[in-house]
């Protein structure tokens, strides 16, 4: 009988449960490593190479060299992780959220100034188009 | 014996950390936030307790996924601000309680909570922004701090009422020590926010207000509320909020006296609340 995973029809949105942390786990711990200043350093100089180091999949490591962290997310990568690749770019947590949404940091920015995005018609996957 | 005197919430968004560290809040952008901790800092120069039992989460700082405790209390005596990528906040080194953190340890795994005893730990802005929100700059945080660290990244996180009768066995706890300290119990994180995925920026005001509204008046109907609400109104990341409920669980049983409420959207990506809440 399967678990019950009410959480799947919320659209626009992972939730980093034990099936997506087993996925990620060589994803989020490459994350991970880059909280150390030579690490950092490393994976600036040639980021294939550092990646190379992690047995992560070739999938993976392409979301990683794209910066596509939705592609991320759905490989099993979590948001606070990610966040360590946003740091060592000097990239906000803003501009990272901005770019999982399809809006420029200036839209996304704007929004959260008018109230952030409403709960409305984002709720269940069934109300969207 | 020891007593808890109040209760202190508070959002911990990383950006206010970085506002305060950088000397930016007097900027428009931020005035509006940081007059909303006012009030709360001259109360707390008023009512400093011996120590704060501060819960928060950990957000892939001192916890890798090497080991994800559900409950984690630091034991330690002193615990150093952690880098998350940017290197340390320059914040002073929290001094622990390790006794009266022992002593809690004790007591609420025989009451059937499974608490991870933590013995060498770094904290995160997970505690140091409210401990910055709160005491401002000083070279040196004005009490001790017991880091209690609830595990929300990786779920399925603990239940809302889990959280409520974890705050009633800390209360008990905390009662049973013979020392007179004053003690105050801090829960933060929140409020409504979503840091992934194209539903990144949700915030719901209209919950948000509700949940503030409850704690305080109905906590333990609150604590009834089920996870999945939390994440389709308040946003994945706003799962947070249920750390607010153990702090409420360990306050009495009696109607608390509101002595501040605040509420502002936004910071970053986040809803900011704030309550304090005193045992009258």
């Amino acid at each position: 009988m399967a678990l019950d995973k009410p959480y799947k029809d919320i659209p626009g949105t992972t939730i980093f449960d034990a099936e997506q942390a087993r996925k990620g786990y060589h994803l989020n711990q490459f994350c991970m490593s880059l909280m150390k200043p030579e690490n950092r350093a490393r994976f600036k100089a040639n980021e294939r190479a550092y990646l190379d180091e992690w047995p992560m999949t070739e999938e993976q490591k392409q979301a990683v060299l794209a910066r596509d962290f939705n592609r991320c997310i759905k490989l099993g990568g979590n948001i606070y992780f990610l966040a360590k690749i946003g740091a060592t770019d000097g990239r906000s947590f803003q501009y990272m959220a901005a770019s999982m949404t399809g809006m420029t940091q200036e839209e996304y920015a704007q929004m959260m100034l008018r109230g952030g995005r409403s709960p409305e018609g984002n709720r269940y996957l069934s109300e969207q188009k | 014996m020891a007593t808890i005197t109040a209760s202190v919430y508070t959002s911990h968004v990383p950006a206010i950390g970085a506002a305060i560290d950088l000397g930016k809040t007097g900027e428009p952008y931020w005035q509006p936030v940081f007059a909303g901790y006012e009030r709360s800092k001259a109360w707390f120069k008023e009512n400093t307790p011996d120590v704060i039992f501060l819960v928060y989460n950990d957000h892939a700082n001192a916890f890798s996924l090497d080991m994800i405790p559900t409950f984690a209390i630091g034991c330690a005596e002193s615990f150093a601000p952690a880098d998350e990528g940017w290197g340390p906040r320059p914040v002073p080194v929290v001094k622990g309680h390790p006794e009266l953190a022992s002593h809690i340890a004790q007591s609420v795994i025989q009451d059937d909570f499974d608490l991870t005893i933590v013995n060498r730990m770094e904290v995160d802005h997970g505690l140091t922004v409210p401990l910055s929100l709160i005491c401002g700059q000083p070279s040196e945080w004005p009490c001790r701090v017991i880091p209690f660290a609830v595990n929300v990244v990786q779920y399925p996180v603990p239940s809302g009422r889990r959280c409520f009768n974890l705050g009633r066995a800390i209360r008990k706890a905390i009662e049973l020590y013979d020392e007179p300290l004053k003690v105050q119990i801090w829960g933060t994180g929140g409020m409504s926010h979503q840091l992934q995925g194209p539903r990144a920026g949700l915030i719901n005001r209209e919950w948000d207000n509700r949940f503030l509204d409850r704690l305080i008046a109905d906590p333990e109907g609150l604590a009834q509320v089920p996870h999945i609400e939390y994440v389709r109104e308040a946003g994945s990341e706003g799962i947070e909020l249920v750390m607010w409920l153990i702090a409420r669980g360990a306050m009495s049983d009696a109607p608390p006296h509101v002595v501040h409420r605040f509420y502002h959207v936004p910071a970053s990506n986040t809803a900011v609340g704030h309550l304090i809440l005193e045992n009258r």
